[in-house]
């Protein structure tokens, strides 16, 4: 008992926080600290100097957050015309994803050079996972992985725009809907694009197909692509077919709730909400050579063939790729099986 | 040259302001205003001072427009009477007439017309609707995903059509066609602004529309060169960058109070009713979806642009009318000193 009336005294006395005005700005303008109180009144607090850095750290840690806070309270933030919040986006939603990218998935990426740093790109990747965390993976993946910090900007499906809180929290996190006016758009303001031709189609495909790439549509994004010259990058995500093993589909049932599809996992719907949880498997994306767009005319991107030809290009080297990453992975879930 | 201009729509507030600053301009020799109802007197109602203007009070639905046009020898029109919201007195009903068989028998009263060389038109970026469909951003050649099928937008986007065809069969007349954001500014009276002016601004849950504004100011501006100079075609107006509702309710310092869209539907008909805001459906979808324009066009055209930005006229908005509760502000600085105390 003897020992607790020092500890909250030394509680009481954090020092540096005192130091700050009452304006709230960072400490960081008014190093060191000028009204330090003695060190007698300090309590039983010893007086080393690695704990003041541990305070002043802490100190300005506390600053940038109330400082924060007080933009998102005020509203004295931007968005950009599709709703992009980057202040959102990196500080609080890619923070609570990051555990699942780095400690669930342990997600690795492979040619991450491949991505153009300062210049407008179309990633294109497979689509696969049942629901589409692979979107959320590849987000963290340009944000971390690359030395440049992009924010991809993913093409999504018009049935997200329709929900409320997940179409206006995908615009909050900078995607938008799969179209060619936002597309042709982005790509003009030079920024990296990402985009899962497959749609649904790869995303809910059965376990039986994981690692087939599906059909590529009506080829859009190529179109987008050659109008806008940007280089198209392909992109491989390894590990997303695992997370929840489609094995059936509640057909009736989707189409009454007007779902593309509702699976049947090994733990879903058994589990109820727990089966809503994805396996662990061990994630790899693969970003591959880019394949250039700007030796075509603007106007080539009505030419059928070529758009098909590319396309079909396109589609061959994800493939590949995907096959190449796959078996370098290895086990989807180490180091069992 | 000699200019003799016409607007309609007078008696409102961004119409008046218009004849105003055409009437102090000295290239001008008459403007003449036309409205159905005479123009709010100057000390109680805040009214906007018309210097020279002369007004003639007509009803648009009828013929008399005619006469006007063609007693005065009018050059330019500028056609603003087109009104976002039902009157107090009449509902949709007079609304639809208002703004739909006015603009007719303007155009009609124009296309007889020998001396008309130039008609400017007031739309709204409502014709673009709002729809989960729809791209994020619209140009004016975009089209809509699902056309408006009532209300204000429906009227605009049936004036925009009688406005075509008048363009079509008069093709020596310069016609421009605005779409505007929503007005924001002190002066503004909308729906948008009385929603604004709530103690706590009911949301749709879940969503949190991109919203854009034009300053009252900028579209004057807008009106007075478009009446000047010949600039054929359709422009949206919009300050520059979006606000979203939630960003809105935030700077106003408003509490903004979640609610399904079905309440949200029922909230809004339970206050039409009550005469207290106007909430029509088309309204609502903007609550859900929000709309976002493209003006590179306008500032390509005019080599100008708004000097308000969509945020800079929903300050000057928050400004003017004292909004700012400060409400969150205050308990933000009261934690802040908490917490470093």
């Amino acid at each position: 008992m003897a020992g607790e009336p020092a500890e909250t005294d030394d509680a009481q006395v954090i020092p540096i926080t005192r130091a700050r005005s009452p304006h709230g700005s960072p400490p960081s303008e008014h190093e060191p600290p000028p009204s330090e109180p003695p060190p007698s009144e300090r309590g039983a607090a010893p007086d080393e100097d690695g704990d003041h850095d541990h305070d002043r750290d802490r100190d300005r840690g506390l600053a940038e957050l109330l400082a924060f806070l007080r933009r998102r309270i005020t509203g004295e933030y931007e968005v950009d015309e599709f709703g992009f919040d980057p202040e959102l986006t990196d500080k609080v939603l890619l923070e609570l994803i990051r555990p699942l990218y780095r400690h669930w998935f342990r997600v690795e990426t492979v040619g991450m050079h491949n991505v153009p740093g300062d210049s407008g790109a179309l990633v294109v990747a497979n689509h696969s996972g049942t629901l589409p965390l692979d979107g959320l993976m590849l987000q963290v993946a340009l944000h971390d992985d690359h030395p440049e910090r992009r924010a991809v900007r993913l093409l999504g499906a018009d049935l997200v725009y329709q929900l409320p809180l997940l179409g206006h929290l995908s615009r909050k996190t900078g995607h938008t809907l799969a179209c060619r006016d936002d597309a042709d758009r982005l790509l003009r303001k030079g920024e990296l694009v990402g985009v899962f031709p497959e749609g649904f189609k790869g995303v809910g495909k059965p376990f039986s197909e994981r690692y087939k790439l599906q059909r590529f549509g009506r080829g859009g994004f190529v179109a987008s692509a050659i109008r806008a010259g940007v280089p198209i990058v392909p992109c491989s995500i390894v590990g997303a077919e695992e997370i929840y093993p489609k094995v059936g589909d509640l057909r009736f049932l989707a189409r009454a709730l007007g779902l593309p599809y509702l699976p049947i996992t090994p733990l879903f719907p058994w589990l109820g909400p727990l089966g809503l949880v994805p396996l662990p498997s061990k994630w790899m994306i693969g970003f591959g050579e880019p394949i250039r767009t700007d030796q075509f005319d603007p106007a080539d991107a009505d030419d059928p063939m070529l758009v098909f030809n590319l396309t079909d290009q396109v589609r061959e080297v994800i493939q590949q790729q995907l096959n190449e990453l796959r078996l370098q992975r290895g086990h989807a879930f180490p180091p069992f099986f | 040259m000699t200019h003799t201009v016409l607007v309609t729509g007078v008696s409102r507030h961004i119409g008046a302001r218009v004849a105003s600053v055409l009437a102090a301009d000295p290239d001008i020799d008459r403007v003449i205003g036309v409205d159905t109802v005479p123009p709010p007197s100057l000390s109680r109602d805040g009214g906007v001072p018309l210097g020279r203007t002369e007004f003639v009070r007509v009803d648009l639905r009828s013929p008399d427009i005619a006469q006007v046009i063609a007693a005065a020898d009018i050059d330019t029109v500028v056609h603003m009477s087109l009104v976002s919201a039902p009157p107090r007195s009449g509902g949709r009903m007079l609304m639809k007439e208002h703004n739909v068989i006015g603009t007719m028998q303007l155009l009609g009263a124009c296309q007889r017309s020998a001396t008309v060389r130039r008609v400017v038109v007031r739309s709204t970026t409502a014709v673009y609707g709002s729809s989960p469909h729809d791209p994020a951003v619209f140009t004016e050649d975009a089209e809509p995903g699902e056309s408006p099928t009532h209300g204000y937008a429906k009227d605009a986007s049936e004036v925009e059509g009688y406005v075509r065809g008048f363009a079509r069969r008069r093709g020596d007349v310069t016609v421009s066609m605005l779409r505007f954001a929503n007005f924001m500014g002190p002066g503004v009276d909308s729906p948008l602004t009385r929603y604004f002016t709530q103690p706590v601004l009911p949301t749709v849950f879940g969503f949190d529309p991109r919203l854009q504004f034009v300053h009252e100011d900028d579209a004057v501006e807008v009106l007075r060169r478009m009446a000047m100079e010949d600039h054929p075609g359709t422009f949206n107006v919009a300050g520059d960058g979006v606000l979203l509702l939630s960003q809105c309710a935030r700077r106003a310092g408003l509490l903004s109070l979640p609610v399904p869209s079905p309440a949200f539907r029922l909230l809004g008909d339970l206050a039409r009713g009550a005469g207290l805001v106007d909430f029509s459906p088309e309204q609502l979808r903007l609550m859900c979806h929000g709309r976002v324009v493209d003006t590179t066009r306008l500032a390509a055209r005019l080599g100008w642009k708004p000097k308000f930005s969509t945020s800079a006229a929903f300050e000057d908005f928050v400004r003017a009318r004292d909004l700012a509760g400060g409400l969150p502000a205050a308990m933000m600085e009261l934690i802040s000193q908490a917490v470093t105390r």
